[in-house]
């Protein structure tokens, strides 16, 4: 067993070779690199592996079960349709950071230890900046910029955590750790924030949307679902994530029927989904676990299908707005009905995966008879059909024909668009073998009539909503404008803060300069050169008087000090006081 | 065989472009809805909930939510709505 290369190895390693090597043989490459990785990930059987003894501390690279194993299929399966997707992008500095960043996130996954997990969180924030800096945009360098303060951020929480924690415990293993003291408080919240739990979620919908087309993809995949790996892991049962997961699905769907760029709309509802997972863990019977554990699978592949066919409406066209699109399903039928599939996931259709695993976590929360949190969750399902399911196929694809004709993608994008899109509704016809790999024995029939019929009346009767009201105009009309969200705090905050420190410590700093390096130093020049008439003019100012008997003193011509003050006296005076003490010293 | 070439040469999907195509589509829409409503009175029902067993609950509760979600989503427009360069 141990010496097999651990996967997230075999992505980090591997991702150094890409810029060497050169045409199709890259290609076969890259795509060779998850199919390994998978390979090795389907030899492992439960327990620890490369374990490294580190002063004092074991750092464990291979934690294997059910939980981590589930998560490290996906990451790779994810990023094999992810490079399928970006494989004719000519940029090397995105494969690589991708197979890193995807690399990380499987780091995450299988460490067994605090400090291998740090190591691979902070690489996973650094490389995915990288898909972000890659658009080579004004507005994708600021956006990285942002979001890699706020992920120093959620970093450096989670350090401060896992110091205290290691103090306090004396090993570095983790597993199950619960709120309950300040240590755990800032792990919590250093995860919360790569799971874009409100208020720290802004840092999503700021990015994803400026990242690359093809780098969003691997985003939508990595970054909350690994956080949401740990958070199982280490939080499981926090009853506080039950209602902050309720809120994160329902409040996101407002901004998402507001706004008008499709992959912010996207970024939000990715928000609102995680909500769901959030939820699951807080409520955390097994039912809700496995729940949580399916539906982050599942919407992994969705939510990449999504970002793969509106990016490719991107790619193809150049325009992603609302209010610039429209029409496309003349010219990019393919994308439309890949997209399609993608939405009725996302909602959780019947014969769609998300019906299969996001309905364990409404049923479990059913279970524990929570019913605010279980209306919030239906209310929720139903607005994101709204927005996810309908708005963005709609308002790209249908709707006012924006005049636009373009063609289907390139076939690679194609291709990785279609497996997504099989994968998704394989699961949903054959839920089976994803069950089968869920962290507890799974004991749920999704297809039951009053369920089906249930989702169904709950779904189509939204639809119609949005059918009437788009009708009779209510619908709130796409517009060229941006939604305030929580960022605003440091984005304008920050604007703020940069200024008054300008305007305090510039100021004082001037201050300084006139006083101590301008005023001071001359007036001690002055009085060198002059000692006595300067003392004589403080004196005058001092008592008022406008005249002194000794006039003669006001000339500066020559310098004062050697004609009053001769050198040799004061030595002489010194040299004799030292002498003196010497005596008395020496008699004495 | 003229059809044919004009598909391939502007290779355009244009099934939406026919306004009875639409009326078809929304017909079956409408249609569709009817008969859930009515499914639902034939369905074995094994709710936690009470409110769960009423009739037609899901179709009142997503038909309202939804209408609900736009009215709210426009009342906060007028709060959080900001020129595009407004960061700038």
């Amino acid at each position: 067993m141990n010496n097999l290369i651990p996967p997230s190895a075999i992505f980090i390693v591997g991702a150094l070779l890409v810029p060497v090597i050169k045409g199709r043989l890259k290609s076969a490459y890259m795509l060779l690199l998850p199919v390994v990785a998978f390979i090795t990930l389907l030899k492992m059987p439960e327990g620890k592996y490369w374990m490294v003894h580190v002063l004092d501390y074991d750092l464990v690279f291979g934690r294997v079960d059910k939980l981590s194993m589930v998560f490290g299929y996906i990451f790779t399966i994810i990023t094999f349709i992810g490079i399928l997707f970006a494989l004719k992008v000519d940029d090397d500095l995105q494969h690589t950071s991708a197979l890193i960043y995807a690399g990380s996130a499987v780091g995450v996954t299988f460490s067994g230890d605090f400090f291998s997990l740090y190591i691979f969180w902070e690489l996973m924030a650094i490389a995915s900046t990288f898909l972000i800096l890659a658009r080579r945009t004004k507005a994708s360098q600021d956006a990285a910029f942002r979001y890699i303060l706020v992920h120093v951020f959620g970093g450096l929480c989670l350090l401060a955590g896992i110091i205290i924690y290691i103090q306090n415990t004396g090993t570095t293993e983790f597993s199950y750790i619960g709120l309950g003291g300040i240590g755990s408080c800032f792990i919590f919240i250093g995860i919360a924030l790569n799971a874009a739990i409100p208020p720290l979620h802004p840092w999503l919908q700021d990015a994803y949307p400026e990242a690359t087309v093809t780098g969003a993809v691997f985003m939508s995949a990595l970054t909350t679902k690994s956080a949401v790996y740990l958070m199982a892991r280490t939080f499981p049962g926090t009853e506080l994530l039950i209602y902050f997961g309720a809120l994160m699905t329902a409040i996101p769907i407002f901004y998402a029927v507001l706004e008008n760029d499709i992959r912010r709309v996207l970024a939000y509802s990715l928000i609102n989904q995680v909500g769901f997972m959030m939820c699951g863990i807080g409520i955390g019977t097994q039912l809700a676990i496995n729940g949580t554990v399916s539906h982050a699978f599942c919407h992994i592949l969705y939510k990449a299908l999504l970002f793969m066919s509106t990016g490719s409406v991107l790619h193809m066209t150049g325009k992603i707005r609302c209010t610039d699109l429209g029409g496309l399903h003349r010219t990019m039928p393919l994308t439309c009905l890949f997209c399609m599939i993608g939405a009725a996931s996302i909602s959780a259709f019947p014969l769609f995966s998300g019906f299969v695993s996001k309905s364990m976590i409404v049923s479990a929360a059913s279970h524990e008879k929570l019913v605010a949190v279980w209306l919030i969750l239906q209310f929720a399902s139903a607005g994101v059909f709204h927005h996810a399911g309908i708005k963005v196929p709609f308002f790209t694809f249908f709707g006012h024909d924006s005049g636009i004709r373009t063609k289907e993608p390139p076939l690679n994008m194609l291709l990785a668009m279609g497996i997504a899109a099989f994968l998704c509704i394989a699961i949903a016809i054959v839920p089976g073998p994803l069950y089968h790999i869920l962290p507890y024995p799974v004991d749920y029939v999704p297809y039951t009539g009053a369920h089906v019929v249930g989702q169904l009346q709950l779904l189509m009767f939204g639809a119609l909503a949005f059918c009437l009201l788009i009708l009779s105009g209510y619908y709130p009309a796409e517009m060229r404008a941006i939604n305030l969200d929580t960022d605003w705090f440091y984005r304008k905050g920050g604007r703020l803060f940069s200024m008054v420190m300008d305007r305090v410590l510039n100021g004082l700093n001037a201050l300084f300069e006139r006083v101590f390096a301008t005023a001071i130093p001359a007036w001690l020049g002055q009085l060198s050169r002059t000692p006595v008439s300067s003392l004589v003019a403080v004196y005058m100012r001092a008592t008022g008087k406008d005249r002194i008997a000794i006039e003669e003193f006001k000339r500066e011509t020559a310098p004062e000090a050697t004609s009053l003050m001769p050198m040799g006296m004061p030595v002489f005076l010194g040299l004799f006081f030292v002498f003196s003490l010497f005596v008395v010293f020496a008699l004495v | 065989m003229e059809w044919r070439k004009q598909v391939n040469m502007k290779r355009e999907l244009k099934i939406f472009d026919k306004p009875e195509n639409v009326k078809r589509f929304l017909g079956f829409f409408y249609a569709s809805l009817v008969v859930l409503l009515i499914v639902d009175f034939f369905i074995h029902k094994h709710a936690v909930f009470p409110w769960e067993e009423a009739p037609d609950f899901f179709a009142v509760y997503g038909f309202v939510s939804c209408v609900a979600l736009i009215f709210i989503a426009k009342l906060l427009r007028l709060f959080i709505k900001r020129h595009e360069n407004y960061y700038e």
